[in-house]
């Protein structure tokens, strides 16, 4: 098998923080691959250093077979970059934007106007094209970017969180660009914080957290390791939930719980664990501890879960979201 | 990377530089409104005072606005400089196959455009109040050039700067900083001979005064050898200190 991307032990350091503490990463050419992980996992670090953007202190990374240290100006003519601020200029016009690109990749004047044109059309940008990029919605703005860093027709393409701040629609129009370009072939590495992205569009997934690649695998795969349960408790009292919080973890053996808004402690049920024993064992560990319960019970797990289970990174809602 | 290349990649990023100018009202808005505004307001409400008519003003104040339009239209260049590497474009150039020094000569060329568009709209308004200048083809070219050399100086100022700050408010400040005392402390507006005793030692070795007065002398076919020659020594120091500093600052943002 012929991989687009290839990682080994990948270590990167600014001061004190460990941003990448030895990440390795294969991603088998034409297929989508997810970097998933919490805000401030590494993942914008990782894009960063395939694209030649920043310098890792150890380890070895290709793109497209080429050194990304050793052959910057191979790996730059061979891959595309949709980074998390959106990299095309709002002065200028659609078309403009994509003139640049395609002037600065030394295509011919006339190739380069048909080049910008023909990415419009298929992005739907064609009728805006000649309006100034302040004008456009976010949705629109992402395609044109993404629209940018196609115009070389790159081999690897990174997307560094394409779909943050979209719409649903406009997500669903930037998954649907994203799988028309892995037919033809090219190789998509993508980080997302949403792991229902990663489950519609990803081949594969490569959870991190904390700079450690946490688990790899099929997005169906990393459902099944957290078993697909969920034990859910809210205490009459909310001055309990952090009670409640530690009895939960405790009889699921170390697991990570999660708090909500309004005090529902939710933690993923270990694979074999059964529902009516856990939930027996915590009720009475919560009548023994004098803790009124307004709720409880066993539902599916959701994929928001199965993350948290996997990284165990702070019940934040804003990073699961 | 070779150099024709990399000119290729600068000219191509000059050409995006110009495009943005001429999309952005505001940017424009600095180069001509503030140069007639100084204008107007100099010539018609100081001139007499300073002078004795408006007429005899004007000749005096045009080549000295012309200096300091330019030094204004640098700070144009350094905001859309640092609002440019704050935002991810810079990234997406350098993340592509081109000249890592594109993007600042990009950047040089499209400004210094800019400033003598500048340059030329303070001359062509002044023409049209009734500005004249005696000067020959030589005296003409040589006094565009002392302009264009010191812009170009003057570019390196607001690229270091527009380079260093984390703030499109720092930028604003650090340029008006550096802006107010080389113009105003100029002879740009009064002759120096006019100023008050302490801050004539600092009027005559400013170089926007050294400017202002060769571009004066060249255009009015008096003797401006001296000054010329102090104006292109400036010039020089200035590119040989801020260029390094602002292409070690670029190298080490990007």
């Amino acid at each position: 098998m012929s991989y687009g991307i290839e990682i080994e032990g990948l270590v990167k350091r600014y001061g004190e923080t460990v941003a990448l503490d030895g990440v390795d990463l294969m991603v088998p050419a034409a297929t989508i691959w997810g970097l998933l992980g919490p805000n401030g996992a590494g993942k914008t670090t990782i894009v960063r250093i395939l694209a030649t953007l920043l310098r890792a202190d150890r380890g070895v990374a290709r793109v497209g077979g080429f050194d990304v240290q050793r052959q910057p100006d191979r790996v730059r003519a061979m891959i595309g970059l949709t980074g998390q601020f959106a990299a095309v200029d709002e002065a200028l016009t659609g078309y403009e934007n994509l003139l640049i690109v395609a002037r600065l990749l030394e295509l011919p004047a006339r190739q380069a106007k048909q080049r910008a044109n023909e990415l419009l059309e298929r992005f739907g940008l064609a009728d805006a094209a000649r309006r100034s990029v302040k004008t456009y919605s976010g949705g629109m703005r992402r395609r044109l970017d993404v629209a940018a860093s196609l115009v070389g027709t790159p081999k690897v393409l990174f997307l560094d969180e394409p779909t943050t701040g979209l719409d649903p629609r406009a997500r669903a129009d930037v998954w649907e660009l994203v799988r028309g370009l892995v037919a033809d072939g090219t190789t998509v590495l993508l980080t997302t914080q949403y792991l229902e992205e990663a489950d519609q569009l990803c081949h594969g997934v490569t959870l991190i957290d904390h700079g450690r690649v946490v688990r790899q695998g099929t997005p169906a795969a990393l459902k099944a390791t957290v078993g697909g349960q969920t034990l859910q408790v809210r205490a009459e009292n909310r001055a309990r939930s952090g009670d409640v919080g530690v009895i939960v973890v405790e009889i699921l053996g170390g697991v990570a719980a999660a708090e909500s808004d309004d005090g529902m402690i939710a933690a993923p049920l270990p694979t074999g664990y059964s529902a009516g024993a856990t939930l027996a064992a915590v009720a009475t560990r919560l009548e023994s501890a004098g803790i009124e319960v307004a709720e409880i019970g066993i539902r599916l797990a959701s994929l928001d879960e199965a993350f948290l289970a996997l990284t165990g990174s702070p019940a934040t809602t804003e990073a699961l979201r | 990377m070779n150099p024709v290349r990399a000119t290729r990649h600068g000219l191509t990023l000059a050409h995006r530089n110009l495009l943005r100018f001429k999309h952005t009202p505001d940017q424009l808005l600095d180069i001509i409104l503030m140069p007639i505004t100084f204008v107007l307001m100099f010539v018609f409400l100081f001139g007499t005072a300073v002078s004795g008519n408006w007429h005899t003003y004007l000749q005096f104040v045009i080549p000295g606005i012309a200096v300091q339009a330019l030094m204004f239209a640098t700070l144009g260049g350094a905001l859309a400089l640092n609002t440019d590497l704050r935002n991810g474009i810079y990234d997406r150039f350098r993340s592509m196959p081109i000249a890592r020094s594109a993007p600042l000569i990009g950047h040089i060329l499209g400004d210094a455009i800019k400033y003598l568009l500048a340059v030329m709209l303070v001359f062509g308004f002044g023409a049209i109040l009734g500005y004249r200048t005696s000067a020959n083809a030589p005296r003409l070219l040589t006094a565009a050039a002392l302009l264009l050399a010191f812009a170009f100086a003057v570019c390196w100022i607001g690229t270091l700067i527009g380079i260093v700050a984390r703030a499109a408010e720092t930028v604003q400040a650090l340029s008006l900083v550096l802006i107010f005392p080389l113009t105003f402390g100029s002879n740009v507006f009064v002759p120096t001979d006019k100023l008050p005793g302490w801050l004539q030692a600092w009027v005559k070795v400013n170089p926007v005064t050294q400017l202002s007065d060769a571009v004066r002398a060249l255009l009015a076919q008096q003797p401006a050898t001296a000054a010329a020659t102090h104006a292109l020594l400036w010039t020089v120091g200035i590119i040989a200190v801020f260029a390094p500093l602002a292409v070690t600052a670029y190298r080490r943002r990007t």
